[in-house]
């Protein structure tokens, strides 16, 4: 067996056990102050659909952002699809995040390019052929009902439209694991709830989503995984959880 | 690494260009603003490095020999010098020669009263000097010699010249050495601005999954066609000032066209056309690589 399947089986094995996204005591403390997440322990399994509830400064984006590798933890580990994502080389970094969708809360798109641009920029970092790119994007774009604004600029687009093409540029590499940090956050509930019916149509389709949201009414009403976060600790962590008022 | 992509970054490379048309503005003046500085002092350089190799190779030291001297010797000792580095030709001038000159420029037609050759003993050698500097071991060398009478020779302008050369040198690779430190401070403080506020979409591309290459690429092709058009400015200008220059000096100072000689362009071009844009480039590729660089760990 090579060295690369042996890993590969490593990393399947590491997924079985212990789900996608698994935290092992993990805890990351900044320069100063208390520790933005302490010892949190989880478990995610693949094709889940999990809500990350939590006051701000709960360490919620602290969480995505050890998911997405942008911070390394101060302890513990980081398990994302098998890869102890600390130990992650610099250079295989990108490699790892395509594995990853996320959408944020603003949106992030390339102000300067329309929305086929900033769908297609996804495809060309991971060197699709043209030509498979230009039959991906528009198919990508009707799934999120963008087929008719394909040549919009982001400010052409309403807060609504803006989050479902950075939906599409999220999921048109067929990502594991789908991140959203807020994605109604600045979205009227029209649009949000559009949003969350496409999260929804994405997971059921096999995708593993983790929202983390403020929006309670969202939470309550869609009854998925809940993972309630105090203070940098879960403080509960429930199936066809609620929106828990901490306070 | 795939043609397409390839083909993507260089595009990408030539867009950003137009996406950052302010930013692209003020990078180009800035690299503008200092090659224009950079060819004008060279053209400068250069001419007045020209007009003292002329005139350097006016400067020559001339050797007299003893009367009882023999032809063949003298001719040993032309042959002696010749073969000397730092003498770059020697002139004989023979007794009749010198007599001839100094009948028509001495005498004036009034030479009716010497019989005979007046400058039977003044044969003699013009020594011309590759590099002037050189002119005291030369004279030294000279006055060793036996059969040497007297070498004529001018001390002070073997040594203005030489200094004005060594001053010329020190000056000029100051001056260039100043303005490529400011070129690059300021090429690289607007590279700064311009990729500080591109941050978030360095982000974006990073969050996505981009390598540093695809996300460094078009920056520093970006920067590179910057650069390059930043060197093609001042040279069309310099290109055109310096040939007006020279026809108006030549028309309102014809005197000095004949006392000094200017370098013709395609001269001067002919070096500050390559180096200007190396230089652009250079600077539009080190500027950007390494703002971006530092812009990167995301």
């Amino acid at each position: 067996m090579s060295r690369k399947e042996e890993k590969r089986k490593q990393r399947e094995k590491m997924i079985e056990e212990n789900g996608l996204i698994y935290l092992d005591g993990v805890s990351k403390v900044y320069s100063a102050g208390a520790p933005a997440l302490n010892g949190v322990t989880l478990h995610i399994n693949r094709g889940e659909f999990v809500f990350i509830v939590g006051d701000s400064g709960s360490g919620k984006s602290t969480l995505i952002k050890l998911l997405l590798r942008e911070l390394v933890p101060s302890a513990g580990k980081v398990w994302v699809m098998g890869h102890d994502v600390a130990r992650l080389p610099h250079r295989k970094i990108p490699k790892f995040r395509r594995n990853l969708g996320i959408v944020f809360q603003d949106f992030r798109l390339l102000k300067d390019r329309n929305v086929y641009e900033n769908v297609a920029f996804a495809q060309r970092i991971i060197e699709v052929p043209p030509k498979e790119i230009r039959r991906n994007v528009p198919s990508i774009l009707a799934t999120v009902g963008l087929a008719g604004k394909y040549k919009a600029k982001p400010r052409q687009l309403s807060g609504g439209e803006q989050q479902r093409v950075a939906l599409a540029r999220a999921l048109v590499n067929n990502p594991a694991i789908l991140l959203a940090d807020e994605p109604t956050g600045n979205l009227d509930p029209k649009n949000s709830w559009e949003i969350m019916n496409l999260l929804e149509e994405i997971n059921e389709a096999g995708t593993t989503v983790v929202v983390v949201t403020h929006n309670r009414e969202i939470v309550n009403d869609m009854r998925k995984r809940v993972i309630t976060m105090k203070k940098g600790v879960i403080v509960s962590d429930e199936e066809e959880g609620e929106y828990i008022d901490e306070d | 690494m795939k043609i397409s992509t390839l083909f993507y970054t260089l595009k990408q490379g030539f867009k950003s260009i137009f996406r950052n048309k302010w930013f692209s503005l003020a990078s180009i003046a800035t690299i503008s603003a200092c090659l224009f500085l950079f060819g004008l002092f060279y053209a400068i350089v250069m001419n007045v490095q020209h007009s003292i190799r002329t005139m350097e190779e006016d400067v020559c030291v001339t050797v007299f020999f003893q009367e009882d001297v023999s032809d063949a010797r003298v001719a040993e000792i032309g042959d002696l010098l010749t073969v000397r580095p730092e003498v770059s030709r020697v002139e004989f001038v023979s007794r009749e020669e010198a007599w001839e000159w100094a009948q028509e420029h001495i005498l004036q037609g009034h030479a009716e009263g010497f019989p005979t050759n007046p400058l039977e003993h003044f044969q003699n050698y013009k020594v011309y000097l590759s590099d002037v500097s050189m002119q005291d071991a030369l004279v030294n060398y000279l006055q060793s010699m036996p059969e040497v009478r007297t070498v004529n020779y001018s001390q002070m302008t073997a040594s203005t010249l030489s200094g004005v050369n060594l001053l010329i040198a020190y000056v000029s690779l100051g001056i260039i050495v100043i303005l490529l430190a400011v070129s690059v401070f300021l090429i690289s403080n607007t590279v700064t601005i311009g990729i500080s506020v591109r941050q978030e979409e360095i982000n974006i591309m990073k969050y996505v999954g981009a390598t540093d290459f695809f996300v460094r690429a078009p920056f520093v092709i970006e920067g590179m066609l910057i650069g390059a058009i930043g060197a093609l400015i001042p040279l069309e200008i310099i290109y055109i000032v310096y040939n007006q220059a020279l026809s108006y000096v030549s028309g309102v100072f014809p005197y000095l066209m004949q006392r000094i000689s200017f370098l013709p362009v395609e001269e001067v071009f002919a070096v500050l056309l390559p180096v200007s844009i190396m230089m652009g480039v250079g600077i539009g590729f080190f500027g950007s690589f390494n703002t971006v660089r530092k812009h990167l760990r995301v």
